[in-house]
């Protein structure tokens, strides 16, 4: 048992461990709507954005964080607030924008010596204090968000046209939700990986749908089996020496093939 | 009093017409029926009664005190809702929200329980949404529609997906509502139960409309009532 324990006494782990529980609880709280609503490629497209922000901030030598929180926040808005109407036209403009912010971010590391690895599938070093205190502040928004506003996330996720109709003012809660998405992501991207930090955002959401059939306890459960997994993920990563952002979703493979043979 | 005066309606999508110089009126305790061919624009009309839309020519005029508080919408089911993760009482806790605050009113509880009894879905409350039948998740929509208004129900096509023993007894739950002094404005394709229950019926043409009482639709004969229709 002490041993188990002697990882954390790494100040790395022991961040790394509080930001991606955070991380892993807003991405999955996030998520559900997102699933619902036929956005779960959102988070994959926004997280590619994050990818080319990094790079070319980290190439003009600028703060990544900094310049990656407010560009995927204007594409989480341009992508999700602004919304579709009834058309679903949305899909090939997220595939544009994700491989086209690749493709910015790879020639802004060429030549840089950049560990493109590490960018794409995570790492155990990558989340600073300022990170974390980030992550904080997100996480708390997160929850108090969803615990005010359930029911009218509920309401937009479940039928737009009604919301709308009756006065609702789902155009905030809508704003709120894509740009508390950018966050996770740009947070999420550094430890999970570029092209892992989705499954954060699609995998629990899945599987609590599995075995839940209230709109609360989806919820609930979604936030549990994400942060569950990311914690044992995250211990598999440290103990083999492996990607975060490959264990935790594999953990979370896992608990939705069990689900599904449970729920069949 | 009428609840709504239209008078040479436009509405259009980015510039391509779909309704064009529409009239007529729905005065309090109307039941109105809007048929029509696919794509002929009953949904668009009801997206423009409820002010979601606006006209591009003419006017819609509201009757003093309806606002959007006292319209009820059940707009058309799309199928991501059919399995849903959400109980019944969740479903129709939304229809309240648009009257609450940050937290919700004690008249929350009230409002929805007074219509899951109403719609005789009471004992349904806490089961999932995704596992009833299609009848039965109408009446959570229309339970749901009924907490958000009380005066005026607007329903796109209620009764789309029910086999015909719902629909019928969706269109008789429908009317008792009428016959409790509901103002009620249905979309729907089929015309006998419209010229049964309904008190006015507008057709929505490619090439003209025609509005007037259901009496007078069954006498203006083939012209509007013809075989095309009873698909
Ligand atoms: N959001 C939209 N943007 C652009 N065009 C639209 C939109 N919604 C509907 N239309 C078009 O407007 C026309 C009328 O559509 P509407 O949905 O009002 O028809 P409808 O009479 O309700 O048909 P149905 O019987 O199939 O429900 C159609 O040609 C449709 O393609
Ligand atoms: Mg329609």
């Amino acid at each position: 048992m002490h041993e188990f324990f002697s990882m954390f006494e790494y100040a790395f782990m022991q961040r790394a461990l509080i930001a991606g529980i955070i991380v892993a609880l807003c991405a999955a709280l996030l998520g559900v709507s997102l699933v619902l609503r036929r956005y779960a490629m959102i988070g994959d497209g926004l997280s590619h954005v994050a990818f080319g922000a990094v790079s070319v901030a980290t190439a003009l030598h600028l703060s990544p964080l900094w310049v990656a929180i407010p560009v995927v926040m204007l594409a989480a808005v341009l992508l999700l607030a602004a919304g579709d109407r009834e058309g679903k036209r949305g899909d090939a403009s997220v595939a544009m924008l994700s491989t086209a912010s690749l493709a910015v971010g790879v020639l802004a590391m060429a030549g840089k010596g950049t560990d493109v690895y590490s960018y794409m599938f995570g790492s155990i070093l990558a989340v600073r204090i300022e990170e974390m205190w980030l992550c904080l502040l997100l996480g708390a928004g997160v929850l108090v968000f969803f615990l005010l506003f359930r029911d009218r996330i509920l309401s937009m996720t479940f039928d737009e046209s009604f919301a709308r109709a009756s006065g609702q003012h789902i155009g905030r809660i809508r704003l709120a939700l894509a740009l508390f998405t950018a966050v996770t992501v740009v947070l999420g991207m550094r430890l999970m990986g570029t092209l892992l930090i989705s499954a954060l955002v699609l995998f629990p959401a899945m599987s609590a749908m599995r075995i839940c059939r209230r709109f609360g306890h989806v919820l609930v459960a979604a936030g549990i089996i994400s942060v569950v997994c990311f914690a044992v993920g995250l211990c598999v990563s440290y103990w083999f020496d492996l990607a975060p952002g490959a264990t935790v979703v594999s953990a979370n493979l896992a608990v939705y093939a069990l689900l599904s043979l449970i729920r069949r | 009093m009428a609840l709504f005066t239209v008078q040479n309606l436009s509405l259009a999508y980015e510039g391509r017409h779909v309704i064009d110089n529409l009239s007529f009126t729905v005065a309090q305790g109307d039941y109105l029926c809007i048929v029509g061919e696919n794509g002929s624009g009953k949904s668009t009309l009801l997206r423009g009664l409820l002010g979601m839309i606006s006209p591009t020519a003419g006017r819609i005029l509201r009757g003093d005190g309806l606002g959007r508080q006292d319209m009820g919408y059940l707009p058309q089911q799309t199928k991501q809702q059919r399995d849903f993760p959400a109980s019944v009482e969740e479903v129709v806790r939304t229809g309240c929200l648009n009257r609450t605050g940050l937290l919700p009113s004690p008249d929350t509880r009230t409002k929805v329980e007074e219509n899951l009894r109403r719609l005789g879905i009471a004992d349904l409350r806490r089961r999932p949404y995704a596992h009833l039948s299609g009848g039965q998740q109408q009446r959570v929509l229309l339970a749901r529609a009924l907490c958000a208004a009380q005066k005026l129900l607007l329903l796109d096509e209620p009764t789309a997906s029910l086999d015909p023993a719902a629909a019928s007894e969706f269109y008789r739950l429908i009317d008792d509502l009428h016959r409790e002094g509901l103002t009620v404005i249905m979309v729907t394709h089929d015309i006998p139960p419209a010229m049964e229950y309904a008190t006015h019926i507008l057709h929505l043409g490619t090439k003209s409309h025609w509005f007037g009482t259901a009496d007078a639709y069954g006498k203006a004969g083939s012209g509007f009532t013809g075989g095309e229709h009873h698909a």
